[in-house]
This record gives structure tokens, C-alpha cells and sequence, in this order.
């Protein structure tokens, strides 16, 4: 599987995603700077963790201008692989690649800690080494991953089983307990918990690995 | 021209900060305070004379970046 990190200024994680796949993948791969306009030839593309631009304005919402979203864009409509780490899910509701949109914290504070997930669907190349149902534990680290849809986008979400992730314990105040959903297509991931985080033993868990696991079983 | 941008939370989206907001005024003794909803201004100076042309200008701006319109409003304010 090839794949690319898309490397914005202040998003921290960018390496963090390159270590993983590259520990996953046995490749390294491609670091795309925001300013390029071309992707180069992958089949999953990353907009990894952080705090891109700052979060000025809004999360996500500098980063989604930035040229290199037009060929992120175009590879997701082609039907190309994208997930989106906690400020890369921020930035691909920012896009309109996902809907909803990601609000502050419930309690308002910037949450550092691990938390537990379900895994609600294995139909998907992202999920497809889980097994339904599955609990599983990965880390969070964000102020603003309150995920918010109207009524109707969160029953539509539901009824086509694009929601993905759901945590086991809100931390957030997310609409419905939703930690990551899919795009209408299956082949876009927007998740705010950090599996690139859980990929060794040493980091304190494996239960990320997974996700790689599906993607290479999926793409290569 | 000068113009300023109001941008808030849509009515039914929680706003966590202004319900913070509203709790601290009660807390130092302002009981008064009901719901508080709270949002950002944004000023921006603009070439060109023509109030409409700039208006269009400002809700398309409002549109593809001052305002994540799935849970934000916004209000323009032109002044000469």
C-alpha cells in the first residue's frame, strides 16, 4: 500500500502517522507539503493530528484552503482512500468530505487520556480486521472534537452505517457517543481518537494497528 | 468601506463557552443573566464604494470561510 502524510504547518502529528505507516506498511510514506497541488501516486492519503494554522478562525478551516485540498478532493471523489486524524477529521468536515462539524468540548477542556471505543462497522476498509462490536481502547488529545450533525444527518449516518467509532463513555459531549464516521462513498474515515498512537507495544497499546491492518489488507 | 461580521452558534447548536459565560456572571452576583450565546466579530476594511457589490462579496465570504454554516450564522454590517 502506498500512502502520503499531508504535512500542514502546527499539525504535530504529521510524523507520528509517518512512523506508524511506515512501521505497518514496511514503506515509508510520501510527506506532501499543503502548498503542493499534486498528490503523487497513492492509494491512502492521511490528513493527520494537530493543531494546523493554529486552529485560527476555526479547527480545520485554514488547512482546508490550502492548495493541496483540491487533489485531496479529487483522489477521495476518484474513490481513493482518506482518513482523517483528529484535526485531519476537523479539517475534512471543513471540506464537506464528511458532514457535521466538530464544536467545542463539552466540558470545555482540552482532553489527554485513552478512552474506549466500539467498533460499529467492519464493513469497510478501514475497519474490516475488527470484529463488530469490539471494544477497543486509543487515545484522544483534542479541545474541540464534540461532533455535532443535525438530527437528520446523524439518522442518515446511522441508517447507512457510517458511523464507525462510538465511544464507550462520552468525553465530549458528541452527538449519539460518534468518535469517527465514514463518507457516503465508505472510502472516506474521519476519526478523533489517535490509532497512529497505538501501533506498539512500547507506545502503551496496539489496538490502532488494526485500522493499517484493513487499509493494506483493503488497497495493496 | 468598512464592514464587521457577526458570527454565532445557530440557534439549537449548544454553546458550551456561552452556558461557562452565563454560570461566571451568575456567580459574581448578576442574577439577571438568563441564556448567554456567545460568537466572534470580524472587521475588515474593504476597497471599492459600491455597498451592494461589496455585500455580495461579504456573504460569499461568509459562505466559503468566515462561517462553517453547518453550525454557524452570521450577520453583515456595511458602514459607509
Amino acid at each position: 500500500m502506498k500512502s502520503a502524510v499531508i504535512v500542514f504547518p502546527a499539525a504535530n502529528c504529521d510524523r507520528d502517522a509517518k512512523t506508524a505507516l511506515t512501521q505497518m506498511t514496511g514503506k515509508e510514506p510520501h510527506m506532501v507539503w499543503h502548498q503542493d497541488s499534486e498528490l503523487p501516486d497513492v492509494d491512502l492519503v492521511v490528513l493527520p493530528g494537530g493543531f494546523s494554522y493554529g486552529d485560527y478562525l476555526r479547527c480545520g478551516a485554514m488547512a482546508n484552503q490550502s492548495s493541496i485540498m483540491g487533489a485531496i478532493k479529487a483522489h477521495a471523489d476518484k474513490g481513493g482512500a482518506v482518513l482523517g486524524i483528529c484535526n485531519g477529521f476537523q479539517v475534512l468536515t471543513e471540506a464537506g468530505l464528511l458532514p457535521g462539524a466538530l464544536m467545542r468540548n463539552a466540558g470545555l477542556k482540552f482532553l489527554c487520556k485513552p478512552v474506549g471505543l466500539t467498533v460499529e462497522e467492519t464493513q469497510s476498509s478501514f475497519t474490516r480486521k475488527y470484529d463488530k462490536g469490539q471494544e477497543i481502547h486509543i487515545p484522544i488529545a483534542h479541545g474541540e472534537g464534540n461532533y455535532y450533525a443535525d438530527e437528520e444527518t446523524l439518522d442518515r449516518l446511522e441508517g447507512e452505517g457510517r458511523v464507525v467509532f462510538r465511544y464507550t463513555d462520552n468525553p465530549n459531549g458528541s452527538a449519539r457517543d460518534i468518535a469517527g464516521i465514514l463518507n457516503e462513498k465508505r472510502n472516506v474515515l474521519g476519526l478523533m481518537p489517535h490509532p497512529e498512537r497505538v501501533v506498539d507495544d512500547a507506545l502503551g497499546g496496539t489496538d490502532g494497528r488494526a485500522i493499517f491492518q484493513s487499509l493494506i489488507e483493503a488497497l495493496s | 468601506m468598512k464592514a464587521r461580521v457577526f458570527i454565532t452558534l445557530k440557534n439549537g447548536v449548544l454553546d458550551p463557552q456561552g452556558k461557562a459565560i452565563g454560570h461566571a456572571l451568575n456567580g459574581l452576583g448578576f442574577g439577571s443573566v438568563g441564556e448567554v450565546r456567545q460568537g466572534k466579530v470580524i472587521d475588515l476594511e474593504l476597497s471599492g464604494s459600491d455597498a451592494e457589490a461589496a455585500k455580495a462579496d461579504l456573504k460569499a465570504m461568509c459562505e466559503k470561510l468566515l462561517a462553517n454554516t453547518v453550525i454557524e450564522k452570521y450577520e453583515i454590517e456595511l458602514k459607509g
